[in-house]
């Protein structure tokens, strides 16, 4: 590396003043760019986060043409909320063309074999089931755990997963259970991927944590998630054109 | 300059020159072997590999245009923390402009997009090329550096994902039964693609020097 040659040849010295000067000057004008840049790509990139996780919660509970947002008060009951804050507890309520209520789109997270995976999953009122999972965020293993993402037999768990509540609602009457890859003999059973075992298995445990949580008290409430009246244009999200 | 360039005619060289030595005689990655933590770590696909190097080259551009701008004003004293001043700033520009294109190729790129700022070549082509040389010769010189870094990925991130995944740019090339060999993808499979190519560009000088 001959061109990298640090030796300082013998110039004057600069006065500290000067040096100061040049500094704070770079560090200013390099900290207003910075805030520019910020200001500028911020609503883009909360907008293109909001698109994909409109996205996926249209993706996990197929037939849905509209979402709303749902958080959960403090005495227990769901209300509605706009786009605000986002870091709230919060539940995808996914409705058809008529306006019923189908089913929830719920996050959920866990640690995975690298990093924390997060998740989202549809659950259907109907059949009392999760009928679709996607991954929002991780960062497993290129080639191993990242198959949960696209392995086909592994989605095809959560085609129709079920979570039915025992009969005082207040608890699934099986908690959702991983088995290895092929072992599958109960519709609450989650069959995970060989080779990916530590994610799928994280997976499974997070599912089942968050269900836990919140199936029933979303089955107590479920009519909080109607809708007050087939207004024209009052969805926040609507999903149309 | 470097003495060991393969185009010692003169002192002077022309635009061309300083444009293609970072293509192939002064190769950040096979020849100086520089930036090695992106180099490994997001060549596993092409996309990646093309994504990653082209950030590089928009900070490389930039930072070496700024640091040739300020080279008579800078004192030199100072000169290592205006670089890196410089260069961090555009890094997190270049993360928020990811960030804004595509939400999947941030998630990609992950933390090596801040890592540019520790990338050795940047800070190597403002204190050895830029601090020295006009504004025209410092952005010849980081196109080419960037270009020969982007060529670089790409030469690491093609082979591993075909090896790898069985596809490039996310095309499948073979069909549904290849048994993709997954090591490619993880860090063994960028050590041995990138020893590969470094044994092929030693081959090459080696024969050149016998030749001639």
């Amino acid at each position: 590396m001959s061109d990298l040659e640090l030796i300082t040849p013998p110039s004057p010295a600069a006065s500290p003043m000067r040096m100061y000067a040049v500094v704070m000057s770079v560090g200013v004008t390099c900290a207003i760019a910075i805030v520019a840049v910020y200001e500028t790509t911020r609503p883009m990139i909360a907008r293109s986060k909001r698109d994909a996780l409109q996205r996926a919660v249209l993706d996990v509970l197929p037939g849905a043409v509209r979402t709303e947002q749902f958080r959960l008060r403090p005495d227990g009951r769901f209300e509605q909320h706009g786009d605000g804050d986002e870091r709230q507890a919060t539940v995808h309520a996914a409705y058809d063309e008529q306006g019923r209520v189908l089913g929830l789109a719920i996050e959920a997270e866990g640690m995975g074999y690298q990093d924390t995976i997060r998740v989202l999953y549809g659950y259907s009122f109907q059949d009392r089931a999760i009928i679709g999972m996607r991954i929002l965020d991780s960062r497993e293993t290129p080639g191993l755990g990242d198959r949960a993402e696209t392995d086909a037999a592994f989605q095809q768990n959560f085609r129709r997963l079920s979570v039915r509540l025992a009969p005082d609602g207040s608890e699934p009457a099986h908690p959702l259970e991983f088995v290895k890859a092929g072992q599958k003999r109960f519709p609450w059973q989650i069959d995970g991927i060989s080779g990916a075992t530590i994610t799928t298995r994280a997976i499974a445990s997070m599912l089942r944590q968050s269900t836990t949580r919140w199936i029933p008290i979303a089955e107590r409430r479920r009519s909080d998630f109607d809708l007050p009246s087939p207004r024209a244009g009052s969805g926040s999200t609507e999903n149309g054109d | 300059m470097a003495t060991d360039t393969p185009v010692p005619e003169s002192q002077k060289t022309t635009g061309t020159d300083e444009f293609m030595k970072g293509l192939w005689s002064q190769n950040p990655v096979f020849v100086y072997v520089l930036g090695m933590c992106p180099v490994l770590a997001v060549s596993n696909t092409a996309v990646n590999a093309l994504a990653m190097g082209l950030a590089t080259t928009f900070v490389l551009l930039m930072s070496n245009l700024v640091v040739s701008l300020l080279r008579r004003v800078v004192p030199r004293e100072v000169r290592i923390v205006t670089f890196i001043l410089v260069i961090a700033t555009f890094v997190t520009v270049v993360d928020y402009l990811i960030h804004a294109i595509s939400l999947d190729l941030h998630r990609a790129l992950g933390a090596f997009i801040s890592l540019i700022v520790v990338n050795c070549l940047i800070l190597g082509r403002a204190e050895a090329f830029a601090s020295k040389h006009s504004i025209d010769r410092s952005l010849l010189d980081a196109l080419g550096m960037g270009v020969g870094f982007t060529l670089a990925l790409l030469s690491l991130g093609s082979v591993r994902e075909v090896m790898g995944s069985g596809s490039l740019f996310g095309f499948q090339i073979f069909g549904e039964r290849y048994q993709e060999w997954v090591l490619m993808l993880l860090p063994p499979g960028g050590f041995f693609t990138l020893a590969g190519w470094l044994l092929f560009f030693n081959w090459r000088q080696t024969r050149g020097k016998e030749m001639s």
